[in-house]
């Protein structure tokens, strides 16, 4: 990483309005290198609009979002990706037809082109990607399952797997542990904190107890501005978030 | 070689399918109809062009074009303009006020052969223009209005419309374009009489051989990694986007290939039935193009060229017979198609295992008056 550029990612003044509603205000957000950071708040507050703002999905009103120096807004989505940005959705959005192992292969950045595709072969280096992060994500002896039969927490995986397939800077994880059960919750926070080592991840997420185990900074987010931001235990000691949300 | 094989194939079921299917339009037919029956063969497959094109379009990416018969019209018509032009030579139409332009225009007080049908007097610019002019303008369509997400009913819409207006610019212009009869009377082809049985023999077969070669390269497209990112565009389109692929692009290449071979089809109907007109291109044949599609089975390559050769078999036979009833047969088949059996004709083809399993669990319970373990069988939809 470039010593000038000690965030991976910069946003300044970030603002969107639908018909005049503001749902995002204002929002200052600088994602350090291999950090987890968490944006809180409660619903409606413009989590899930802020990653749709990095991502191109949704396009901003004002302010700049910068990626290594290099400014994001009114770039077309699939540009971003190949940028270094990989997302999640929030519902696991997978190929429900196709295997785990053909879920993984289709994200493998080589050949994303109209030509790339026709002349892509499966060779033995991305055969052992995919079987490498099949492993990472806990689907190793699955990669012949139709994906569609899979558990939802396996979804869920399948999906940060195929975000690993395009190895990302910097990887975007919209409620990932919604509708998990506790030893999968703690399963994906094992996961989280392993694939930070070499990349930033933003997550949001509900779950207190959750965020508590990954998060090395926390945003909180409140009617589309930020309401707070620092280490989890300095949030959740702010009388501004406890009245807002953590004190419900 | 053995490579390219395995691509295409997936298995040996569907190779013995295609050499049958070879079989059948290559030995059979031409042995078993006269040359009449058999040039109306040729007529039909003109129609599978479209068909592989709309399985790759709309079966595999999900994108319903109700235009392309736009696409099949223009590469006709280019063959159709050079073949006219051909035709029109100045000791032929001696009679005419200004001889040597074809006949139509010269009714049009049309005194000087315009521009644009200038280029038409040479082979391979008019072989060229088959394959360029239908891509060239599917790819502005697609690049315009894939770019805008433009997609599903409005997609169909527009290229509906598209449709109507070409054919009624063609329609309206008649001193340019022939108007309404199209442009008729076509004889040679570099003074190779194309009327001739001999000739009707010999465009049959290449008629045969290119609709096959396009089928085996759909169906290694399909087989390909872009077929199935076509197929994942098609079920969760932000996915495939936010891997990283460029859907507008991808789509819009599949678009313009579509147009590509269905403008090929469109040069091979004007070679074995010798005119062209407005009526082949406008709205109602561009959807009877999709009716042969999803009766064969819309992501089937064989499918949908048996979709096209059933339904005009159909036609033909039925409209002899039943003038009035046809459209309401036609319109049943559609409706019944897309209720009971929407994946056509070939995706009975995967219900059949099915179906014997069951027949058999059931023989097997009735006999030993033991319960049957209920099996299910993957379906396949790759032939």
């Amino acid at each position: 990483m470039n010593s000038n550029h000690p965030n991976v990612l910069e946003i300044e003044d970030l603002g969107v309005s639908f018909d005049g509603f503001k749902a995002v205000d204002g929002f200052n957000f600088y994602l350090a290198q291999n950090h987890v950071h968490v944006i809180i708040g409660p619903n409606g507050a413009g989590k899930t609009t802020v990653l749709d703002l990095i991502c191109g999905k949704t396009l901003a009103t004002s302010g700049s979002i910068k990626f290594k120096g290099n400014e994001l807004r009114g770039v077309r989505e699939y540009r971003i990706v190949r940028a270094g940005i990989g997302r999640k959705f929030q519902n696991p959005s997978i190929y429900e037809n196709l295997t785990v192992f053909e879920n993984l292969e289709l994200s493998h950045p080589t050949g994303r082109g109209v030509l790339g595709c026709l002349m892509f072969r499966r060779t033995d280096v991305i055969k052992n990607q995919c079987n490498d992060v099949a492993a990472q994500i806990g689907l190793a002896d699955k990669l012949d399952t139709e994906a569609g039969i899979l558990s939802h927490g396996q979804k869920q995986w399948l999906e940060i797997g195929m975000l690993l397939m395009q190895d990302p800077e910097v990887i975007m994880l919209d409620e990932p542990v919604a509708g998990m059960s506790v030893r999968e919750r703690t399963e994906t926070a094992l996961l989280i904190r392993k694939i930070s080592k070499d990349r930033s991840v933003i997550v949001i997420e509900h779950d207190m107890d959750f965020v508590r185990e990954i998060a090395d900074r926390v945003t909180v987010m409140h009617l589309g501005k930020i309401l707070a931001e620092g280490s989890m235990e300095k949030v959740s000691n702010d009388p501004k978030v406890i009245e807002v949300y953590i004190g419900h | 070689m053995p490579l390219l094989f395995k691509t295409i194939f997936k298995n040996r079921g569907e190779a013995y399918a295609f050499g049958a299917f070879l079989l059948l339009l290559l030995v059979i037919l031409p042995l078993a109809l006269p040359v009449f029956r058999l040039n109306l063969v040729g007529k039909y497959l003109s129609f599978g062009f479209v068909a592989i094109g709309l399985v790759l379009l709309w079966g595999r990416c999900g994108v319903l074009s109700l235009g392309q018969g736009v696409f099949f019209g223009l590469g006709g018509y280019c063959m159709a303009m050079f073949l006219k032009l051909e035709a029109s030579d100045p000791v032929t139409t001696a009679i005419q006020s200004t001889p040597g332009i074809p006949d139509f225009m010269d009714w049009n007080q049309i005194t000087k052969l315009p521009l644009f049908w200038e280029p038409f007097k040479s082979l391979p610019f008019t072989i060229a223009a088959i394959f360029v002019v239908p891509a060239v303008i599917a790819f502005i369509i697609g690049w315009a209005l894939f770019r805008r997400r433009v997609g599903g009913v409005y997609f169909a819409i527009i290229t509906q419309a598209i449709a109507l207006i070409l054919s009624l610019g063609i329609d309206g212009n008649q001193g340019l374009t022939g108007g309404r009869n199209g442009i008729t009377d076509l004889r040679t082809m570099w003074g190779w009489d194309i009327r001739s049985e001999n000739a009707q023999y010999i465009l049959y077969f290449l008629c045969v051989g290119v609709l096959f070669t396009i089928a085996l390269a759909a169906k290694y497209i399909i087989n390909t990694r872009l077929g199935r990112v076509l197929v994942a565009i098609r079920d969760r389109e932000d996915r495939v986007r936010f891997s990283g692929y460029d859907v507008a692009m991808i789509r819009t290449f599949v678009f313009a290939f579509a147009a590509m071979i269905s403008g090929l089809g469109g040069a091979f109907f004007v070679l074995q039935v010798g005119f062209m007109s407005p009526s082949i291109i406008g709205i109602v044949p561009s959807i009877e193009l999709v009716i042969f599609t999803a009766v064969g089975g819309r992501l089937s390559v064989l499918g949908a060229i048996l979709g096209c050769l059933i339904v005009n078999f159909g036609k033909t036979t039925f409209s002899e017979a039943y003038p009035d009833l046809w459209l309401y047969l036609m319109g049943g088949t559609f409706i019944a198609v897309v209720m009971f059996f929407p994946n056509g004709l070939a995706g009975l083809i995967d219900l059949a295992p099915t179906l014997k399993m069951k027949a058999a669990a059931l023989s097997a319970r009735f006999r030993k008056n033991t319960p049957a373990s209920s099996t299910s069988i993957p379906a396949t939809d790759e032939l």
